[in-house]
């Protein structure tokens, strides 16, 4: 098993490295010029041709990436940082330090002052959501799926479908019109500051209601196929046959052969939960990082964009591996 | 009184389209420590039979009339409680897949357990895993403490099996329902399974209710046999007194479907029932079995229900003709024909013709130095148990692989090193292959006549308006009315998609035709039209056919020259008749005394093999057989290869053992009539 681990973390490593070479590539052949998107729509042409040379943008783009990954690394000084352009970047931690995300041409401060901050509230939302979403999920997937066919399971299934197929965006605008407008219990804003007066529990009751609803959901309805499937296997009639209590059959035998399928569905949610619940987090203006990477995007921040997306790839590659030790540790066959 | 007694039992099923009699009315009684067999082919009610005593029959069964009685109390009105009390530790089961019965992520011994702490509320984990091991050690597993720790994928199929019988057997159960128990599973396997419930049967007086398509392992282990069909009990009766005197042309019908020992294609052919059994609920109300009897009679067979008459003592039997059939004939083969005369040149000719699969650093011998030989229009069956190459050397010959070395000549041309890819259309036409499982086989979002449109097109034998033509006749030849083109996979019986495969298989005119398995997943009525079609087809055209099997009944019946074959190697090869008489292989020897033989007056020599086939990657370096061969003679069958002797023209035996010792051995098959 651990030589297993040891494997699948070097492979990572692989991956993400290859992945940022990627994502590099993306950002460098996305419209508009990297001089331009850092000095913005008001600079002088002369004074953009001049960023252009100093960041020696004409070399090939194989230079080029090995140059970024060394300033990524601790090992280059990064350009934009240098006193000579005139730009005022400053970076307290210095020009030159492992973990170099560059700096964000919109916030006007180093990436790695912004991006983990807006990591954190995400993780934060995310976190919370996911808090729900498991136990209400496998609560239902299961209870469904252990009567297939029977009326809790369609009434089940049933709700299971209203909550997926709600749009997100639909269904903050209904719980802010019933407990903000009309109750007035909660606020309608989650900014994650106390200046409205609301604790920031209160403000984070809404947005993890929305994600909770939407997605509970559909792995609710995951999680049911899988237990229907497993309830009607050979083994749980040999596990009922041989005169075990019902409890013992669904806790025994059934469930954890039907979570095998589920789990790794399961863990893509986190990265859904990081990377992608824009909608949620502007309705409820949430200072979180899809948002910022939303707008990083539409600004053209390129080495916040580049950084960003290099940790949902690192977010998306630890779950990865997190469901393949976990499926292995389910699955005695998957240990071969 | 009776320890089982089912008493004017219906069970129906709810459907969409309304309530379905899987069973309409069934008796039976089954006596402490008695062994009952009950046979029919798939679809006739067993297994519903057996999901009723066990009470469990899924949300939209139920048990509407009648009365199961278990030691006197009627358990198909049990409650929940009382139900689960006696089931696992008053009656067990052991279930026709091993495999899927276990629970892949739950060790053994956890399994095991778990029976002794359901049902004993007083025991300990200790005591109860001192029970797993006891339970293990009953069913003759080595090293019960390590099969404990093992999960079932670390199991063979032959383990699994022994597991689930010792699960079975842990609560000591009055009564154990045996599901197709060792089907799919090897004859060597098989015959030891049997054994085995012979053996305990013996020691813990338990009664069986057995329940299988396969007559010959009914034979032996039951004392007394019943025959359903279309849900209801036809014909009853002692086993001896059944196989010497059946009485309904049901279970007539059954006993011609199946090879006789002793039998041929040419002294005694397969009798298949025509027609197939009807769906639950849709047999004739008076006699299920009269659309396919052929004694049936307007007047008297219609006239009304029947019920089940006694026609000798302990023997009844549901047939209002029984009385004027026809006395049974045995059809116990005499003389045999010769084979057909064969001056051409073999069709098929390996020589060293070896695969290996790298598997790490070593080297997996799938076939090994095979010498294999078939001659035009001959029947070729190979033979062995599962691992012994015989799939690796029909994919090599239908092009579907390719060897690693030696030389395999087809038709004059040399293919051993040239898969389907590197053949010319003609050659891949005159080599063709039918597979074991015809459901794989054909696209299920394609109508039927598809393949055999698209087989006619590439191999070039027909274009535009003669493809229609042609499909018409390829179908006529499988004898399937030529409507049935239309018709997609879902809607065939694994007969008929069996017969699609054929006509598809016979759509380039091939001269070879290599069919691995192609009736063991089909019920023995269905098998036995599928092989007189085969044989036919291949006789009119002159095929020469490549069949493998692990039937030795079948095998027998309808092979001309037989190949044994184990992890790799050839063993033995020679003719049907020479092969089936010592001097035998020891191997050869051992597949023969497991066969089930369905004639309990035919007596069979007991020779069983201990131990599992090795693993490919560590073969044996001198016999490969030596490991588990029963005859071994010393240090010699370990270290050197046996030698080739040539124990008459064309068959050769590959052992140490002298030849005059291996002749004089006696025969397997011994016809001994009951007193």
């Amino acid at each position: 098993m651990t030589r297993y681990i040891l494997r699948r973390a070097l492979e990572m490593l692989a991956t993400l490295l290859v992945a940022s070479f990627l994502v590099f590539l993306v950002t460098e052949f996305s419209p508009g010029n990297v001089a331009r998107k850092t000095l913005g729509a008001f600079a002088l042409q002369e004074q953009v041709d001049l960023l252009y040379r100093k960041l020696h943008l004409n070399d090939p783009l194989m230079e080029r990436y090995v140059r970024w990954v060394g300033v990524l690394t601790g090992v280059e000084a990064d350009p934009l940082q240098d006193p000579a352009l005139g730009l005022d970047f400053k970076d307290p931690r210095g020009d030159r330090y492992f973990g170099n995300f560059g700096y964000s041409t919109l916030y006007k401060a180093p990436v790695n002052d912004v991006l983990w901050d807006r990591l954190g509230n995400t993780a934060l939302l995310a976190g919370l959501a996911f808090a729900v979403i498991v136990p209400v999920s496998l609560g239902l997937g299961v209870l469904a799926g252990m009567r297939a066919g029977s009326p809790l399971d369609r009434g089940l299934s049933t709700v299971s479908i209203v909550m997926t197929s709600i749009p997100e965006f639909a269904l903050g605008v209904l719980l802010v019109a019933v407990f903000v407008v009309w109750l007035g219990v909660l606020p309608g804003t989650s900014p994650l500051d106390t200046h409205s007066g609301w604790s920031i529990a209160a403000q984070l009751v809404l947005p993890v209601a929305v994600l909770a609803i939407y997605d509970a959901g559909y792995v609710a309805r995951m999680v049911r196929t899988s237990m229907a499937e497993v309830m009607a296997k050979p083994y749980v009639r040999t596990a009922v046959l041989k005169g075990l209590p019902r409890r013992q059959v669904i806790l025994r035998h059934a469930l954890r052969n039907a979570m095998i399928a589920p789990f790794t569905v399961i863990l893509l949610q986190v990265n859904w939960l990081i990377g992608g619940v824009v909608v949620t987090e502007l309705v409820f203006a949430y200072p979180g990082f899809g948002r910022m990477l939303l707008d990083a995007s539409l600004f053209g921040d390129v080495s916040l964009i580049e950084a960003a997306t290099l940790v949902a790839l690192f977010v998306a590659t630890m779950t990865q591996l997190l469901s393949d030790i976990g499926y292995r540790l389910l699955d005695p066959q998957a240990r071969r | 009184m009776a320890l089982l007694s089912i008493r004017d039992l219906r069970v129906e099923y709810t459907t969409v389209r309304g309530t379905v009699a899987a069973i309409p009315e069934f008796s039976l009684d089954i006596d402490a420590g008695e062994s009952f067999g009950l046979v029919g082919e798939s679809g006739c009610g067993k297994s519903t039979l057996i999901m009723a005593i066990m009470g469990y029959m899924g949300r939209n069964g139920a048990v509407t009339r009648g009365q199961i009685l278990f030691e006197g109390q009627d358990i198909a009105r049990l409650g929940a409680e009382p139900l689960r009390r006696i089931r696992g530790s008053r009656i067990a089961i052991v279930y026709q897949e091993p495999g899927t019965a276990l629970n892949p992520s739950m060790t053994v011994g956890r399994q095991l357990m778990e029976v002794p702490l359901a049902h004993d509320a007083k025991i300990g984990r200790g005591a109860a895993r001192d029970c797993a091991a006891q339970a293990l050690a009953d069913v003759h597993l080595p090293d019960p403490a390590s099969v404990m720790r093992r999960y079932p994928h670390q199991l063979s199929g032959g383990q699994k099996q022994r597991v689930v019988i010792a699960m079975a057997l842990l609560a000591n159960p009055a009564l154990l329902l045996l599901d197709e128990p060792t089907t799919g599973l090897d004859v060597t396997v098989e015959a030891a399974v049997l054994d085995l419930l012979n053996e305990l049967r013996e020691k813990y007086a338990t009664a069986l209710l057995y329940i299988s398509h396969n007559l010959g392992v009914i034979a032996q282990v039951c004392e007394r046999i019943g025959v359903m069909y279309a849900g209801k009990m036809v014909e009853q009766a002692p086993a001896a007194a059944l196989f010497r005197n059946p009485r309904h042309p049901y279970t007539r019908g059954l006993l011609a479907s199946l090879p006789r020992p002793g039998a041929d294609k040419r002294s005694a052919p397969l009798v298949p029932i025509p027609g197939v059994v009807p769906a639950a609920g849709r047999a004739p109300p008076s006699c299920g079995f009269l659309t396919r009897c052929p004694h049936a009679l307007a007047g008297v067979c219609d006239a009304g229900e029947i019920s089940l008459l006694p026609a000798a003592p302990e023997h009844t039997v549901r047939c209002a003709r029984w009385a004027e059939l026809p006395p049974v004939r045995s059809p116990m083969a005499g003389a045999r024909a010769n084979l057909p005369a064969s001056d051409d040149a073999p069709v098929v000719q390996a020589l060293d013709l070896s695969r290996a699969f790298p598997v790490g650093r070593r080297m997996l011998l799938a076939n090994d130095r095979l010498e294999i030989t078939a001659q035009r229009g001959h029947v070729l069956a190979i033979v062995g148990e599962s691992g012994s190459g015989k799939s690796t050397f029909a994919k090599v010959l239908a092009g579907l692989d390719a060897a690693t070395s030696g030389s395999l000549v087809v038709l004059g041309q040399e293919v051993a090193g040239r898969p389907v890819r590197r053949r010319d259309a003609k050659l891949v036409a005159a080599v063709q292959m039918v597979f074991q499982q015809p459901d794989g086989t054909l696209n299920p979002s394609h109508p039927v006549g598809w393949p055999l449109a698209r087989a006619l097109r590439k191999f070039g034998i027909a274009r535009g308006g003669d493809v229609e033509a042609r499909v018409t006749a390829l179908l006529e030849m499988v004898r399937l009315p030529p409507s049935l083109r239309h018709a997609l996979p879902r809607q065939l019986s694994g007969g008929q998609k069996q017969r699609i495969a054929i006509a598809r298989a016979f759509a380039g005119n091939p001269q070879i035709l290599v069919a691995d398995e192609p009736v063991s997943a089909l019920d023995v009525s269905v098998q036995a039209a599928v092989i007189n079609l085969l044989l036919a087809i291949q006789a009119e055209h002159r095929t020469t056919m490549v069949f493998i099997s692990h039937d030795l009944g079948l095998v027998r019946y309808l092979a001309d020259e037989v190949v044994v074959m184990y992890l790799g190697q050839v063993m033995e090869a020679g003719s049907v008749a020479a092969l089936f008489e010592p001097p035998y292989h020891p191997y050869t020897e051992a597949l023969l005394s497991a066969a089930p033989v369905p004639d309990p007056e035919v007596r069979t020599k007991r020779i069983r093999l201990e131990g599992e086939i090795p693993s490919p990657l560590a073969v044996p370096p001198g016999c490969r057989f030596a490991t588990r061969c029963p005859r071994r003679i010393g240090r010699i069958c370990d270290d050197t290869p046996p030698p080739l002797r040539g124990a008459a023209p064309g068959h050769v035996i590959h052992c140490h053992i002298p030849l005059d010792d291996l002749r004089a051995v006696a025969p397997v098959f011994r016809h001994a009539p009951a007193a």
